[in-house]
């Protein structure tokens, strides 16, 4: 299986029967097609989409329907739709349960940048800070690395802050964190990856589950 | 019909340095004959309110091919290329809003309300020049309204009064700018007699809205 295909699967674990889920750009997207086929969730899209379904063959593309990506999709029976101030208001009130986002850096403590980069004109921000601000469960789906091998998991976010929140849960290509208040804990690794591999590959500190150090890790 | 009338006489109205609010999610929602009809028009200096500025050469992005837009407001230009490159020239500025925040704004506007206290974008860039306060606990900084001068939006089908239906995710952004501001353009696909559009059906009612166009009408 395709590395990102296995993130996607990985987070798609994390659903439960009657999420509502947000999906962004990349690796989250194709959390879509990993969903648990025992449970039900609905996917929401803030441009006013409940009830999301699947990308349409070419021949039944609908330029009136398409998701936060601009990319042509479908919707399922009981969908519905709405205007953006009312599906933000959905973001921001809390009822969405789940957002899964991509990620440019995080940082020690689970904040993360995802929208800006530094020298290059910020130009565009979209959805990115209200759905970090109002979801109930961030979980973030990224490579470990940038094309370049540098860490995504930092001391310090250089890129711009995309909210003082902290998300949740961080999967990567090589492992999965949790966030609490005393900053990230890796609680599993990917398949055939070393623990000291993703410690030359993190530049943030993080704590280690027993479970790890013990070896009775357990990969889902 | 009373609100009926052509996209050429409906863009005479636009005089140059007027506030557009523009409806569309990218191109989808956009009311692409008002648009192209106004790219055909002299007017400059333009401040459009739009999520997006169409891509290059396309929807709004013809305008700003044109030259035409002085400022744009709205919440994701990196999509055309051709706004960043007008931007590092120096011949548009462009204010960044979140997304939720710039459709709330709109919604304000049009709501009467004074502006309204976010917590998103708290602690970052966009926030450096906004009041923040604490309220119970928690950050907040405030937003004001959001109004325009023009609104031209897209919706599928109105009927005679003026009252609208939208299409699927092309509603987005339409609904509220119908409601802020002083002159409502609706661009439609299909226009039928007053009480053909349900009444439980209808999103956006008929006192919105000023004047009607066709879709691919001049």
């Amino acid at each position: 299986m395709n590395v990102k295909h296995y993130i996607a699967e990985r987070a798609a674990k994390e659903l439960k029967d009657g999420d509502i889920v947000n999906l962004g750009i990349g690796i989250p997207t194709l959390v879509a097609d990993h969903i648990p086929e025992n449970i039900q969730v609905f996917l929401h899209s803030e441009n006013g989409i409940l009830g999301v379904g699947p990308s349409p063959d070419q021949d039944h593309v609908d330029k009136n329907l398409v998701n936060a990506g601009k990319l042509p999709v479908t919707v399922v029976e009981g969908s519905s739709f709405f205007d953006s101030a009312f599906s933000f208001a959905m973001i921001r009130g809390g009822h969405v349960t789940v957002s899964i986002l991509g990620v440019l850096q995080i940082d020690a403590r689970g904040r993360i940048a995802n929208w800006a980069v530094p020298g290059k004109s910020v130009l565009g921000v979209g959805g990115a800070m209200d759905l970090l601000e109002g979801s109930k469960k961030v979980i973030v789906t990224t490579m470990h690395t940038t094309d370049k091998g540098e860490s995504k998991i930092v001391k310090e976010l250089t890129y711009p802050i995309t909210s003082e929140r902290t998300v949740d849960l961080i999967i990567t290509d090589l492992a999965v964190f949790s966030v609490k208040e005393d900053g990230l804990h890796l609680i599993e690794l990917a398949p055939r990856i070393s623990l000291k591999e993703v410690q030359e590959k993190t530049d943030a500190p993080f704590h280690i589950a027993d479970s790890i150090i013990n070896g009775t890790e357990v990969t889902l | 019909m009373r609100k009926l009338i052509s996209c050429e006489e409906a863009v005479k109205k636009i005089k140059s340095s007027s506030r557009i609010m523009v409806g569309g999610f990218g191109l989808v929602g956009c009311p692409l004959s008002l648009v192209d009809a106004l790219a055909d028009s002299e007017v400059k200096d333009l401040e459009i309110i739009s999520n997006n500025l169409g891509e290059p050469g396309r929807g709004l992005g013809v305008l700003v091919r044109q030259k035409r837009v002085k400022k744009a407001i709205g919440s994701y230009f990196t999509s055309n290329p051709e706004v960043v490159k007008a931007f590092q020239d120096k011949e548009l500025e462009v204010e960044l809003v979140p997304q939720g925040t710039m459709s709330e704004a709109i919604r304000a506007g049009g709501a009467g309300l004074g502006g309204f206290y976010t917590p998103v974008s708290v602690g970052t860039k966009i926030a450096e020049n906004k009041e923040e306060r604490i309220l119970n606990g928690k950050k907040y900084v405030f937003q004001e309204p959001i109004k325009a001068d023009f609104a031209l939006i897209k919706a599928k089908k109105a009927d005679t009064l003026g009252n609208l239906i939208y299409n699927k995710s092309a509603r987005n952004f339409n609904p509220m700018m119908a409601t802020a501001a002083d002159v409502v353009i609706a661009e439609v696909d299909e226009i039928v007699e007053s009480g053909q559009i349900s009444s439980e059906e209808i999103v956006t009612p008929h006192l919105y809205v000023d004047f009607i166009v066709l879709s691919g009408g001049k």
